[in-house]
């Protein structure tokens, strides 16, 4: 049977489960037969958008990928609401919570990740939130809209934009992070300490180096009503949010007894232990990594849909990636190593009062990091440079000033040494 | 309104046509009525509109560093002038004056030390310039008198261009000749220099003749005219004598080729061919310039190169003659008027008979001195050794200029009493005044100049002098009667001085004895408005030729007093400044093609800095390696008489062992870049010039630590200077002072920034590795000031930040650009190449790359090349460097 015939059943409606859909259908050679369901209620919408839709500075309906007629009109049967509960391999069978059967012939399973919650006491009390999908954002907007104090433990990529959303929707909101700076995996103090400067200037009460100790509890011991610093500091608060990070969901292809580890286990193809089963995005796990940020995923989509179109594409491999923040009014680009190391050579920019910062590492000539924060225009152009590995020495002296000034510095032929020969 | 004047420059003497608009001098273009140049005017020319404005200007006078009004100023010059002449004598008292001087100005000046004072100390800084070639016509011809004139420049079948880089130092002639040239493709042009200039672009024939040979290969030529039989032996016998002498003196040594090429370090076939042309052709012009006048032995050269005019009757008929052409806009004028300290007045020397009796006569001067006064060099020596009492310094900057240049510091600080009168408020020599003289510039000035082929042009005033700045005819003339000389000194214009010097030109003229060329009697008469409407001419004016003489000795009667011109027995002499092992390079100076002399205008239009921005060492490539020195680095040049701090320019230009080092920097400009320090004070026996193109130095790297670019707002009143700073220079630009600095140590500049100009740094960026740093300080949002450490090789075209340097407030997008120093995407268009268009090296290297071809096609694109013309050379050369370099590309593509 060719690919054509398989039905290719895709689990899990997200980020990666669209892409996926949308790589495949765009394919010449596209399963005939594809049935996508997803345990939410809506259509696929774009979850990166949900902290400026949670800010307020987007409609619900920019979030909406497709709509459930799309889906009809590419003969894509789509399934929403509806949770996979169980796999039966040997048939090559799966089992909805709504007792569905559906016959697969080729299975993708992605499935996503779930909010990490810190292991302190109180952590199963009422009132601590995730942000992770569209109930939860809906949750925390009429919260946040309904004013009172927030407090969100882990000032990285997604607390600090949760934090900024709630903040603007008219809640008092306190971060709680745990290492000395903020988003201490993608910037350096410097940058870092701009963006608590700006953060701070808007409203938001930032404690870094904060260590959460415990989720403080009403007399009932119901819900919680702030959190308990292992400093001993009590932050009150009328809802909590926990963004320390997220877990891959395995719980489904472990009962399927596929391998797993902190992720579902895949080859540089997507293909799981079972070779008629393939995983993707933030459940899956490559070679010791797992996934956050949707720059690997799309090349995984890529990789993934063609191998499901009966091609045989290069295989996955992983890249760096470059982490953008998405709070109104701040813009900030980084990606490589934070901490320079020896090897390294620190070329930095500053204007403070105008919010610009830049810091590029460089080793051997070839950009290995970099950190902008205000103006980020030439970040992608640094990052492309970076992952081809091209040795700027020759613009080095033009090269915090990006690319409009580096490139004609390395497009000039070397007159120098010509005259010398 | 359009007034007519004269360019204030070198020795070509351009009429100049200029725009007055609501009492300010709008443009300039140059006229094209005017002789000199029919219209063309070089890039110095073309700025001068530029080069005005009150600012830096000496405005008042100033007595013991107290401004004072005139009248006590002159009260205190005459009062201390006669307590010297009245303790000392005349003799204690000396003028040094300059050939930027009017004519009037001059006549004025030796009217008053040599009639009045009772002093011969009066001489110029011509001496520096031309005195060899004076010396050498009158040895020759009897009288200071240029034979040529520019017409036979452009009918010559064969130019001889020696010791002259006519393109950078005398444009307007250069294009002249370029331009004849090209319409007469019979014409031949031969370059003598040691250095590889822009001149040999019109060569057909380059002679890179070792330093100081001059007279061996001139020597040479005439024993080469002897045995081919191209000696003129009926204008010898008719019109000279002393071949037999001359001749002689040329075969003391050997006279074969070989040994004569070997000797000029010459190629035996090129010298061949020069010789052949030469003696072959009868219009031939030589023309010659500082190359041949600053030596030891600069009058025999000069000598040399007439011997062979003589010899072969090439002159005193068109396109023929041996051609002196003078640095300066009035060297010329000065020689008239006797300015020389070897001179009396109007042509007559001391020891010409009877010119005591009638100069004192037609002056009615008190005590005329009997015997002639010091020239420029010993002059100062005088000084430092107390023999001179009083000096007074006009429209010159000695401490720059002349050679030993800090014997003249100390030769001032030892003067008891020094009288400077200046335009401009900071020179280097203003700082050992005792009494300061505001005087009058250009566009101010209203009298005469002589350019290099006898003209005589007004120069006129057409705006007033700043402050209290006074003409300086008339603070001579003020000075003479505060010490009692009020009806000899009766002057109330320019003119009244200049009919006065017309009328002692022709007094006692022809009335027996030699009769003097220099002769503009026929200007005597001339009111107040003929004077205003004169005309530009050439001397001798008189009532035979009204209307001026083209050209001299045409009928082949010189004045000698038989008639007959001299051939001089020349023997070559080596440059006295001998190379020794710890000082082993030779030294030349001279002139580059947008400054003039020590800066003082020049340096006032910032567009002329942008050629060469900082002072500098032309050195060949194995010199360089020899020494230790890279491309674009600082050096130490330095002997036991002086040092010199400079950036160093590898060129292939230079022959290996001479280095070049131009004489305009001074210490307004940089810290150490007076070339005049490295040269000894020794000077040609009979003309007194210097040897300034033949000092023997060495060079090493300068140990600095890091250099710096600053670039300050004219509200830094600071300059950005530390005493350990081992190099400095300072360009001015449009609204900004630029500042390049290089230390032995390395600073904490953000902090030095702040605290120095009281203004943090706003933004910075720093590669730390690397040693680079840029910074910016904004008040307001306005720059303040702007900085990089790091090579100035990677400095930004400085354009786009002067600029900004002059908008009240940066934009976001501006502000985000400013360190980078461009707008975003505007790439540095390179090192300016023509000046009077800004086009650089690198937009030019790019249209060639593009396809075009020639000077024309560049010049159709950017128009560079189509104004004044003296980058063309320097356009020929990146053609054929981009050519070279194409062919490379393909000859590596083809392997």
């Amino acid at each position: 049977m060719s690919a054509y015939d398989e039905h290719l059943v895709i689990v899990g409606n997200g980020m990666a489960g669209h892409r996926l859909l949308e790589t495949v259908l765009a394919h010449p050679h596209r399963p005939r037969h594809i049935t996508i369901l997803g345990d939410e209620p809506a259509t696929a919408y774009n979850r990166i958008l949900l902290s400026p839709w949670l800010a307020g500075d987007m409609d619900r309906e920019a979030l909406t990928l497709r709509h459930p007629d799309w889906y009809a009109a590419q003969g894509v049967s789509l399934i929403v609401g509806e949770r996979v509960t169980a796999i039966d391999r040997q048939c090559r069978t799966l089992t909805t919570d709504q007792g569905r059967r559906l016959a697969y012939d080729r299975l993708v399973l992605a499935t996503g990740s779930r909010a990490a919650r810190p292991a302190v006491p109180g952590s199963d009390l009422d009132g601590i939130h995730a942000f992770r999908d569209l109930e939860d954002g809906e949750r925390l907007a009429s919260l946040a809209d309904a004013g009172g104090r927030a407090v969100v433990i882990g000032g990285g990529l997604l607390g600090l934009e949760a934090a900024e959303g709630m903040r603007k929707r008219g809640m008092t909101v306190s971060v709680v992070h745990r290492a000395t700076h903020l988003m201490n995996r993608q910037l350096d103090p410097t940058a870092a300490d701009m963006l608590a400067a700006e953060l701070g200037a808007r409203g938001l009460e930032i404690h870094t180096g904060a260590d959460l100790a415990a989720y403080a509890p009403d007399a009932d011991g119901q819900r919680a009503t702030g959190v308990v610093l292992s400093d001993g500091t009590t932050l009150t608060a009328d809802c909590v949010v926990a963004a320390i990070g997220i877990v891959p969901n395995t719980s489904l292809a472990e009962r399927a007894g596929l391998a797993t580890a902190r992720g579902i286990q895949v080859d540089a193809f997507m293909t799981t232990s079972d070779p008629h089963i393939s995983a993707l995005g933030e459940c899956c796990e490559f070679e010791g990594t797992t996934y956050g940020l949707v720059e690997p995923i799309w090349r995984q989509a890529e990789v993934l849909a063609a191998r499901l179109c009966g091609d045989t594409p290069a295989p996955y491999r992983e890249r760096p990636c470059a982490t953008k923040l998405k709070v109104s009014g701040i813009s900030l680009y980084a990606f490589g190593p934070i901490a320079p190391t020896s090897a390294h050579e620190v070329l930095t920019y500053h204007d403070p009062q105008h919010g610009d910062y830049r810091r590029l590492l460089l080793r051997d000539g070839v950009i290995d990091g970099a950190v902008l924060y205000g103006d980020t225009g030439d970040g992608p152009w640094y990052f492309q440079c970076a992952l081809a590995g091209e040795d700027l020495s020759a613009c080095r002296q033009a090269l915090l000033f990006g690319a409009s000034d580096a490139q004609p510095l390395l497009d000039k032929p070397d007159t120098l040494s010509e005259e010398a020969a | 309104m359009q007034q007519h004047t004269t360019c204030p420059y070198c020795g070509v003497g351009c009429g100049v046509a200029a725009t007055i608009e609501n009492g300010v001098m709008t443009g300039v273009e140059g006229d094209r009525a005017h002789p000199a140049n029919y219209g063309r005017l070089c890039v110095k020319g073309s700025a001068l509109h530029e080069t005005l404005g009150d600012h830096g200007r000496l405005l008042a006078p100033r007595v013991d560093g107290r401004e004072v009004s005139w009248d006590a100023a002159l009260d205190q010059v005459a009062t201390r002038l006669a307590a010297v002449r009245d303790e000392h004598g005349g003799q204690a008292i000396a003028g040094y004056l300059s050939g930027q001087l009017l004519t009037e100005d001059y006549y004025a000046a030796n009217k008053l030390f040599k009639g009045f004072l009772g002093s011969p100390h009066l001489d110029t800084n011509s001496r520096l310039c031309m005195a060899s070639a004076v010396a050498g016509y009158k040895r020759a011809f009897g009288a200071d008198a240029v034979p040529c004139n520019y017409e036979d420049l452009e009918e010559a079948e064969l130019v001889v261009l020696v010791g002259s880089n006519l393109a950078w130092n005398h444009p307007v002639l250069f294009q002249r000749l370029r331009t004849a040239k090209q319409r007469n493709p019979l014409m031949r042009v031969v370059v003598i220099d040691p250095r590889v200039t822009d001149t040999c672009e019109v060569a057909d024939l380059y002679l890179p003749i070792a330093p100081g040979s001059d007279a061996r290969l001139f020597n040479g030529l005439l024993a080469f005219m002897a045995d081919k039989g191209k000696l003129d032996a009926v204008y010898l016998e008719r019109h000279t004598q002393g071949l037999d002498d001359a001749l002689a003196a040329a075969r003391d040594e050997a006279t074969t080729l070989a040994g004569i090429a070997d000797d000029c370090g010459l190629d035996i076939e090129a010298l061949e061919t020069f010789y052949y042309w030469f003696a072959s052709q009868l219009h031939v012009v030589t023309l010659y310039s500082q190359g041949i006048n600053q030596s030891t032995s600069g009058t025999d050269k000069c000598n040399a190169i007439i011997n062979c005019h003589l010899a072969g009757g090439k002159l005193g008929l068109p396109g023929a003659g041996p051609f002196s052409i003078t640095g300066q806009p009035n060297a010329m004028g000065g020689r008239e008027v006797g300015g020389l300290a070897n001179q009396l007045a109007a042509h007559m020397d001391y020891h010409t008979p009877g010119a005591q009796a009638l100069v004192t006569a037609f002056w009615d001067a008190p005590h005329l001195p009997e015997e002639p006064g010091l020239k420029a060099v010993e002059l100062f020596a005088a000084v430092e050794r107390g023999e001179i009492q009083a000096l007074w310094i006009m429209a010159t900057n000695p401490v720059v200029s002349l050679p030993d240049a800090d014997q003249v510091k100390r030769a001032l600080a030892a003067c008891p009493l020094v009288i400077v009168s200046e335009c401009m408020a900071d020179t280097d020599t203003l700082a050992y005044a005792d009494i300061v003289l505001p005087a009058s510039s250009w566009s101010e000035k209203d009298g005469t100049v002589t350019n290099s082929e006898r003209r005589i042009s007004r120069q006129r005033g057409m705006l007033p002098p700043p402050g209290e700045a006074r003409h300086d005819w008339w603070i001579i003339a003020q000075v003479a009667k505060h010490l009692g000389y009020e009806e000899a000194f009766e002057y109330s214009h320019p003119r009244d001085i200049f009919v006065e010097h017309a009328r002692l030109s022709g007094y006692g003229n022809h009335a027996g004895g030699i009769p003097r060329l220099f002769d503009i009697s026929a200007l005597s008469d001339l009111d107040r408005n003929a004077y205003d409407a004169l005309v530009p001419l050439q001397w001798p004016v008189t009532a035979e030729a009204p209307r001026g003489t083209a050209r001299l000795f045409e009928t082949g009667r010189f004045a000698t007093p038989d008639g007959l011109a001299r051939l001089v027995p020349v023997r070559p002499v080596t440059p006295e400044q001998a190379l020794e092992a710890c000082y082993p390079l030779r030294l030349n100076s001279g002139r580059v093609r947008d400054q003039w002399h020590t800066m003082t205008r020049t340096a006032r239009a910032p567009r002329l800095l942008n050629h060469r921005a900082e002072p500098y060492i032309d050195i060949h490539p194995q010199d360089a390696q020899a020494h230790a020195l890279v491309d674009g680095g600082l050096a130490r040049v330095f002997n036991r008489w002086g040092e010199a701090r400079v950036r160093v320019r590898v060129a292939t230009s230079q022959r290996r062992g001479d280095v070049f080092i131009p004489i305009h920097w001074n210490a307004q400009f940089t810290g150490a870049g007076r070339v005049g320090t490295l040269f000894a004070p020794l000077t040609d026996p009979l003309s007194g010039q210097p040897e300034t193109k033949h000092g023997a130095v060495a060079c090493e790297p300068l140990d600095v630590a890091e250099e710096a670019t600053l670039l300050l707002a004219p509200t830094c009143a600071r300059d950005p200077l530390r005493s350990d700073d081992a190099y400095w220079a300072r360009m001015p630009l449009n609204h900004a002072q630029r500042w390049q600095i290089a230390s032995a140590t390395s600073r904490d500049w953000l902090t030095w920034c702040a605290a120095r100009f009281g203004v943090e740094a706003t933004l910075w960026c720093e590669d730390a590795t690397g040693g680079r740093l840029r910074a910016a300080g904004l008040r307001d949002g306005r720059l303040v000031w702007w900085l990089m450490v790091g090579p100035p090789s990677e400095l930004p075209g400085l354009a786009w930040l002067d600029a900004r340097f002059g908008d009240a407030a940066l934009t976001d997008e501006q502000r985000r650009r400013v360190l980078a120093g461009s707008a975003s995407g505007e790439a540095d268009t390179g090192p300016v190449v023509c000046s009077c268009h800004q086009v650089g090296a690198k937009t030019i290297r790019e249209a060639i790359r593009r396809g075009d071809a020639s000077v024309d096609a560049l010049g159709a694109r950017l128009a560079c090349g189509t104004q004044c013309g003296s980058c063309i050379p320097e356009l020929k050369s990146l053609l054929e460097e981009e050519v070279a370099h194409a062919g490379t590309d393909e000859a590596l593509e083809t392997a």
